[in-house]
């Protein structure tokens, strides 16, 4: 005998007196029969129709504003099907059984009524019959009472999904207060039982947890009391990880910086990389802070460095040009807009302060500020990312010391900042002293800039940085 | 007078949540008043969310009273960009949220106060929260014309809105919330909620404007204290409880584990702005470059507030059609943010020819795109 897969809205009038009839209302016994369709009902499932169930307030149509599931999904009891609004009210409409998602009945904002069906769910036959094959370690209850009770004359609801909850548990149904609709017993109310039970909250849905391999000592003692409600154990089972890999598409900002990304690896970069003696800038810049901060405006140690750096460009101007298309021509640019890279949300973000040639460290610092802020705020604007000439990267702030830095086209050079660190140093009397130590690694384009340029720039600016004062003199 | 302790001397409370799913039927308690020490309007609307998902009302409801710092609350189904002027919101860092609920766009600041009754659904019951609010209103000031309308509105002296409504409506829960005007910031109130977007076509629920007032132009004398009070000891004879109120701290994981989290998604960008039902946005502006000035058309889809499809239509030769398209290329499946396609449009500069005339026009046309977002 084998099961034609039916359609129906409420009688399978065929089948009745032998199979679990899942909405119809009067609960049917198992019989023996069962165990030999158990096998082929595999794919077989009966359609139900989910009709839309009462909102309240005598609402009688909503619209259809969202399907968390579309044909062909599986969705347990309890999981959200869709949302639908009517009149201000947004209700979330969930599944009253486990099966597959076969039609869904409406399109997004359309009027959905009352009383008529949303989805057709199939629900797999095989489900509602409880599985001999368990190992049950209690003397089991005979189907009939797990699966229908006459409560007083009252025949015990259930779907099969709850049935075959309870028969696992070994849960008397005629035990259960039901809470669903004319006493029906809900999934809700077999977990709450079993709480009560154990004295513990158990998770809404046990089957999705990971079953930890069996103890391999069989001596476990158990009490007479666990037996009887022992969940049956699984014959070891390998652990499952679920996990799964998750692709997405690269869009928009992500995007471009691959465009951009790709242009500059077509740079021939070389590096050079130093170390800087902080120790006086850090004193200087402690005088300094209270100043600033009188003044509104709090002064990191980036200020000294770009203002450093426009010294160094101002002697060494191949530093702040361009490179045309073809190499033909090098533009040496006037202004240098010298950028800061940023980490925002989004990733990468490097505005730039403008002309900091005719700037003074304060002015820059106070500038710095105007960009962070806006940077956090996600609200930098076209001019503040554009026209960069040049561009420092202060990566010492989330951490290490040398790196390679990728430079940004249209630039030609680029540095990158490490953090600061106190370490031991000699002076001139070969004395150890507390030096506060920071590592700057610049890449510059080899294709108009050689070893030695840039090695001079680098020494100037880690002079005017370990003297400070030295800058006095140089600053226009 | 108005009792207020802190939550975790009021045993009943704790009881309640920390065991939200076990069958508590030997309680006595069948109402609970509970206020938020916070004014941040995400946390807030965590809390709703967390009561609605975790806790047992089958035999209890619960009336929360929550105020929050400038912010617009737009709903469920909402289009942010055709309900309020995000630029304004950004400039003057008012936040924006989408609620769980149906509904309209409301605007909330510290002179306006939200109340959420929580019930199982069948009691869930609009019509009779909203004349309680009346009653109590009605108790407070006598004189007040105050009367609820057949759209859940409050109305004062019969013409103005003082309170707007919605609703959510889960499996075994429900809740309705609404707001009440004190005493909010008319001026702001009206410029955020004026959307400057234009071309904008969806299906997404439009909010019905309407002449507002506060119930402080009406008589000086209340304040929002002295409403939420009012309201609470209604709502205490209501349901025959204490007139006490248990204050609570949406950041408190011990007493509302999983909160953060709630709190946390709700300002996500794909809540917010991610959410919004599919729409299309298609105009034209002028731009004025140098001595010219040039008709652009442009035409987009937006889905999930990712750019679908995108069209823009320029003067020919303008740009280099091969930078126009690269624009548009990057566009799609962009998010509709002017945020990112700042960041989107001057990272694609970089790789472009070097060019003062070139990134001046770029950066002209790239400007008007972001102000359509």
């Amino acid at each position: 005998v084998c099961i034609h897969r039916v359609r129906s809205c409420g009688s399978i009038r065929f089948i009745k007196s032998k199979y679990v009839c899942v909405f119809d209302k009067s609960a049917l016994k198992f019989s023996h029969q069962q165990r030999l369709f158990r096998t082929s009902a595999v794919s077989c499932g009966q359609i139900v129709q989910f009709k839309l169930s009462d909102i309240g307030e005598g609402i009688t149509e909503v619209t259809v504003k969202e399907w968390y599931i579309k044909e062909g999904d599986s969705v347990s009891q309890f999981d959200s099907i869709c949302e639908v609004q009517s009149d201000k009210a947004s209700v979330t409409i969930t599944s009253r059984y486990d099966g597959i998602i076969r039609k869904l009945h409406y399109n997004l904002d359309e009027i959905a009524y009352v009383g008529k069906p949303l989805v057709d769910i199939e629900i797999d036959a095989s489900k509602g019959v409880a599985p001999e094959e368990d190992v049950v370690e209690t003397p089991p209850m005979s189907h009939e009472e797990h699966t229908h009770q006459e409560i007083k004359g009252h025949k015990t609801l259930a779907t099969p999904a709850v049935r075959r909850l309870a028969m696992e548990n070994n849960i008397k149904l005629s035990e259960v207060v039901g809470t669903g609709k004319d006493n029906r017993i809900l999934k809700e109310d077999i977990l709450n039982y079993l709480a009560k039970q154990t004295g513990a909250i158990l998770p809404p849905s046990p089957k999705a947890e990971i079953i930890p391999p069996l103890p391999k000592s069989e001596t476990m003692p158990v009490a007479p009391k666990d037996k009887a409600r022992k969940v049956p154990l699984p014959v070891s089972r390998p652990i499952v990880f679920s996990g799964k890999d998750k692709t997405e598409p690269i869009t928009g900002f992500h995007k471009a910086m691959v465009k951009t990304m790709s242009a500059a690896l077509k740079i021939p970069h070389f590096g050079y990389c130093d170390e800087i003696d902080l120790t006086q800038l850090v004193q200087l810049r402690e005088e300094l802070k209270p100043v600033a901060q009188t003044r509104g405006v709090k002064l990191s140690f980036m200020p000294f460095f770009i203002k450093a750096a426009s010294l160094g460009l101002l002697q060494y101007p191949i530093l702040n040009a361009s490179l045309d298309e073809s190499c033909q021509n090098v533009t040496y640019k006037a202004s240098h807009n010298i950028g800061v890279a940023m980490d925002t949300e989004q990733g990468l973000i490097v505005p730039n302060v403008k002309n900091v040639q005719v700037c003074s460290v304060f002015e820059i610092a106070s500038e710095l500020n105007r960009l962070q802020s806006l940077g956090s705020a996600g609200q930098l604007g076209t001019n503040d990312l554009t026209g960069g000439t040049f561009t420092l990267s202060n990566i010492g702030t989330i951490g290490g010391t040398y790196t390679k830095p990728v430079i940004l086209p249209p630039e030609v050079a680029i540095g990158a900042l490490g953090k600061i660190q106190v370490l031991p140093r000699f002076n001139e009397k070969g004395e150890v002293f507390k030096a506060q130590i920071m590592n700057v690694s610049w890449s510059a384009d080899h294709r108009i800039i050689d070893g030695a340029t840039m090695a001079r720039f680098s020494n100037l600016w880690k002079s005017y940085l370990e003297n400070p004062a030295s800058m006095l003199l140089d600053l226009k | 007078m108005v009792l207020q302790s802190s939550l975790k001397s009021c045993l009943q409370l704790s009881c309640i949540l920390r065991t939200p799913k076990a069958g508590f039927r030997s309680t006595t308690n069948r109402g609970l008043i509970i206020q938020s020490v916070s004014n941040d309007v995400y946390q807030n609307l965590a809390v709703e969310d967390w009561i609605h998902d975790h806790m047992n009302l089958e035999n209890r409801q619960v009336l929360f009273l929550w105020r929050n710092s400038p912010a617009v609350v737009i709903g469920r189904h909402q289009n942010p960009w055709q309900e309020c002027n995000l630029r304004l919101l950004r400039q003057n860092n008012i936040k924006l949220a989408r609620r769980r609920s149906g509904g309209g766009t409301v605007y909330h600041d510290l002179g306006n106060i939200n109340l959420t009754f929580f019930t199982n659904r069948k009691k869930y019951e609009r019509m009779e929260n909203l004349k309680l609010v009346v009653q109590a209103l009605k108790a407070l000031r006598p004189q007040l014309d105050v009367h609820v309308t057949d759209r859940y509105d409050i109305l004062l002296d019969k013409q103005y809105k003082i309170s707007g409504t919605a609703a959510k409506l889960g499996r075994a829960a429900a809740y309705h919330h609404c707001t009440l005007l004190c005493n909010a910031d008319k001026f702001v109130l009206s410029s955020v909620l004026k959307s400057p977007y234009k071309g904008l076509k969806s299906n997404a629920t439009p909010s019905v404007p309407a002449s507002v007032k506060n119930l402080f132009e009406e008589d000086p004398s209340l304040t929002c204290e002295m409403l939420l009070d009012a309201i609470a000891e209604e709502y205490a004879t209501r349901h025959q409880i204490d007139h006490h109120i248990t204050l609570i701290n949406p950041a408190d994981e011990t007493v509302l584990p999983g909160i953060n989290n709630q709190t946390k998604e709700l300002q996500t960008w794909e809540w917010v702005y991610g959410k919004t039902p599919k729409f299309s946005v298609s105009t034209c502006f002028n731009m004025v470059y140098k001595d010219s000035v040039l008709d652009v058309k442009v035409h987009m889809d937006v889905k999930h507030g990712r750019i679908e499809v995108c069209n823009i239509d320029l003067p020919d030769q303008w740009l280099p059609p091969a930078l126009c398209s690269e624009l548009v290329k990057s566009l799609t499946g962009s998010k509709f943010c002017p945020n990112e396609t700042t960041a989107l449009a001057t990272t694609l500069l970089r790789a472009c020819p070097q060019d003062d005339e070139l990134h001046s026009r770029w950066n002209l046309l790239c400007e008007n795109m972001i102000m359509l977002m």
